[in-house]
């Protein structure tokens, strides 16, 4: 008996519902019903995000997705950030675009994180993509102002241009000047991160002049502080904008057209740079002040009592960046005056003073944790912890989705105990259940990773230093977190056991870093002959591993899925189970 | 740098004294002016890369108003340590660090310069670090024998022969260093 299909849409019926489905989690449940939603779907997925460059390759996307307008790639691992990855490791973005410039020729967007990206992939980007309108590389590198010149010149639509803490080649300002006259579409631009000192202003003032439609604006260093009120009479319809360096000898001239400049801007909503800031200009910004959601002061000199004035006038604020001199005191101010605080990060002015030059303590953590209610994503570097302060934020704030903690020396003691910060990290992941981040710091045993395993379901990423007695740590995390991505260890004595235990679960998961722990060359050999859809590569520059004994361990491990195989761009210093050196680049 | 932290305390009498010695033949002044907070690449590198390079922790230890440094740590990211007054808490690794690359070759390394000799141990890491052979090298002809040729970018923006200056000034001028490959190696070794 044959059953008839009473109801079958028609392809473009399904198309058009799909279309409604942005998620990636929910497109890939959808391409898994049957075979006709999967092909239905992968003609009409138009966004790709790839988190390891290097877990697929460009061909086998490009079969399944034919009509991607928009994709999303990461290159380096995470302490690549923090120079554990030699120069030289990987991560290059061309071989991504050579082949979709032959195959995507209507890409719009392309969004790169930690990637290597040099002159000739932007110029390759300018004259593949006729429509191409966002270009992000966050933390890039390999580049120089050579390609923005060609990007400029060529993407007549583009909307987007964010450099965000890229290492770009400053070659001349002048690449600004290659956006054509006729070119009005820009609606984002981040330069921050870029060196010159020769910005054409009078180019830039002319490129936001003619753009009607920009709304965000960060500037870089070079530009002074007596330019900055121009740029904002062009463009009073920002919401987000970076400051230069913003200092000068204080004129009253100079300083009402800034503030006029300022207040005219009526949608301005985040404010950033700032860069050696000087207090007598703080308060050219104090008519936005009511309306900023974020502010990001992190890169600014100014300290108390201007820094806690400054952000008393800031009821809406929902983001802040800050140096450690806003001190407990200017928590406190910000615990009582700032309730839609979301997020706080609070980095250390002097990180590597022996002697605390700041009064900043777990008060003012503490402070804020009573404070804010909506406190959902903290940054904190600090020099003392008590296990009793991390007990009362995790219960004042179950809301917790992201807390990273930064004691700045490795193995600090609970200051009032004496003991290791196990039960205050213990109560973090008991109490915030929604934690998806999580970085530790402080004096740790095994003890911490158990509570870790038990409670911390949700973990996605974990960041671990110093810390742990041994294998039974690592243990706990990888048989615990079921929800665990992304993990990187430094300095813990963890070794082949754990690893090779769980070696399952690392298929589960995007990334496991471990550098300067006890893991040995032949358990890494073993873990890449046992789990072929791991790649687990070994960075060691002392030379092949083998020419050191069994008992020296790896210097850096990396393991990661991946359906593309072993990699084919290994520079010299990353060793994997294959013997065979052919697969390298010469 | 203890030396240093107290001369910064001085009159600087030092700074303003006329000399006829050859760049980089007075450590402390060289010292002086890369203390200097500005923008440019190569007082971030040296930042940057204090640490990275796993032997620089023993470096350290001649700082006592700092401790040695662990690489990485704390985790903050190179532009973030660059921002502030440059007390005690610029990197104490006196090393001079440059990127190194290599015509044709896909990736840039970083060396420190401080820590070779002379040229005879820099070639040879630059050889063991690219596999490559350099030639035999003289003042006249360069470096014969061989496709490569070291060169270096120097503080003024141009490109010249390593080799070509005392081991002294090349290390305080030179900015960065690439291997150049063929005829563009060959014609810059004659009669430069």
């Amino acid at each position: 008996m044959q059953k008839k299909m009473a109801y079958s849409f028609p392809d473009e019926v399904l198309e058009h519902v799909f279309s409604f489905i942005q998620s990636d989690k929910d497109r890939n449940a959808v391409s898994m019903v049957c075979k006709s939603w999967y092909d239905i779907e992968r003609w009409c997925r138009r966004k790709i995000f790839v988190g390891n460059c290097y877990a697929v390759n460009p061909r086998i996307v490009i079969r399944r997705f034919p009509e991607v307008r928009s994709i999303e790639l990461k290159g380096k691992p995470h302490f690549a950030d923090f120079n554990l990855v030699p120069d030289g490791w990987g991560g290059y973005v061309f071989p991504w675009i050579l082949e979709m410039a032959r195959a995507y020729p209507w890409l719009e967007e392309i969004r790169l994180k930690r990637m290597v990206v040099t002159d000739e992939s932007l110029e390759l980007i300018a004259k593949s993509f006729k429509n191409f309108k966002v270009l992000v590389l966050f933390s890039c590198e390999g580049f120089s102002t050579d390609g923005l010149a060609a990007i400029a010149a060529s993407c007549k639509n583009l909307r987007e241009l964010d450099l965000r803490d890229s290492e770009v080649d400053d070659l001349s300002g002048h690449w600004l000047s290659h956006f054509p006259e006729t070119y009005t579409s820009l609606v984002s631009l981040n330069i921050s991160c870029l060196g010159s000192d020769e910005v054409s202003f009078s180019a830039l003032e002319r490129l936001v002049g003619r753009c009607p439609n920009l709304r965000t604006l960060l500037l870089n260093r070079a530009v002074p502080l007596d330019k900055i009120a121009n740029i904002l009479r062009r463009a009073p319809q920002l919401v987000e904008f970076g400051t230069g360096t913003y200092t000068a000898e204080l004129r009253p001239d100079v300083f009402s057209y800034l503030a006029g400049a300022f207040s005219s801007c009526k949608e301005l909503r985040s404010l950033s740079g700032f860069w050696e800031a000087v207090p007598a200009y703080i308060p050219a910004i104090y008519s936005v002040c009511s309306r900023l959601t974020s502010l990001n002061l992190s890169f600014a000199t100014i300290q108390n009592p201007d820094l806690i004035k400054l952000v008393s006038l800031c009821p809406s604020l929902q983001r802040l960046l800050v140096l450690d001199y806003i001190e407990d005191s200017g928590l406190e101010a910000l615990a009582s005056s700032c309730k839609d605080l979301q997020e706080l990060r609070v980095f250390p002015s002097d990180p590597f003073g022996v002697e605390p030059n700041v009064s900043l303590t777990e008060q003012g953590l503490v402070a804020i944790s009573w404070g804010c209610p909506k406190l959902e994503s903290v940054l904190y570097f600090c020099r003392q912890m008590s296990n009793a302060a991390l007990v009362t934020i995790a219960q004042n704030r179950p809301n917790l989705t992201r807390f990273r903690l930064c004691i700045i020396d490795p193995k600090t003691v609970d200051y009032l105990t004496h003991e290791p910060l196990d039960v205050g990290f213990g109560a973090i992941v008991e109490h915030c259940k929604d934690l998806r981040r999580l970085s530790l710091s402080g004096l740790l045993t095994d003890r911490v990773f158990d509570y870790i395993g038990t409670y911390a379901k949700k973990l996605e990423m974990l960041s671990v230093a110093f810390a742990g007695d041994s294998d039974l740590g690592l243990h706990h995390v990888l048989s615990g977190c079921e929800s665990l991505r992304k993990l990187e260890i430094r300095d813990c004595p963890f070794g082949d056991k754990a690893l090779l235990a769980n070696a399952a679960k690392l298929e589960t998961m995007r990334s496991l870093w471990m550098s300067s722990c006890s893991v040995s060359f032949g358990a890494c050999k073993l873990l890449g002959q046992k789990m072929p859809r791991l790649n687990v590569e070994v960075i060691d520059e002392r030379g092949h591993p083998d020419s050191r004994p069994e008992s020296c361990p790896v210097d850096k491990l990396y393991i990661y899925r991946s359906v593309a195989g072993p990699r084919v761009d290994m520079p010299p210093f990353v060793w994997t189970k294959d013997e065979d050196s052919s697969l390298r680049l010469s | 740098m203890k030396g240093s932290v107290a001369y910064e305390n001085d009159l600087n009498l030092e700074a303003t004294e006329l000399r006829l010695g050859l760049p980089g033949t007075d450590e402390r002044e060289e010292q002086t002016v890369s203390n200097v907070r500005n923008n440019k690449r190569p007082l971030q590198v040296a930042d940057e890369e204090c640490g990275a390079n796993g032997k620089s922790n023993t470096q350290n230890e001649t700082a006592p108003h700092a401790k040695a440094q662990i690489v990485g740590w704390p985790p903050i990211r190179s532009y973030r340590k660059n921002n502030f007054q440059p007390k005690k808490s610029e990197c104490d690794g006196p090393g001079i660090y440059v990127k190194v690359s290599m015509d044709g070759a896909p990736y840039l390394r970083k060396i420190d310069l401080k820590v070779y000799t002379g040229y005879p141990e820099l070639l040879r890491a630059l050889e063991n670090m690219f596999k490559f052979t350099l030639g035999e090298y003289s003042e006249r002809e360069g470096y014969k024998g061989s496709d490569y040729a070291p060169t270096y970018e120097d503080k003024d923006g141009d490109w010249m022969l390593v080799g070509d200056v005392p081991w002294e000034m090349f290390i305080t001028s030179c900015n960065r260093l690439r291997i150049m490959k063929g005829s563009e190696a060959r014609g810059l070794g004659c009669g430069v």
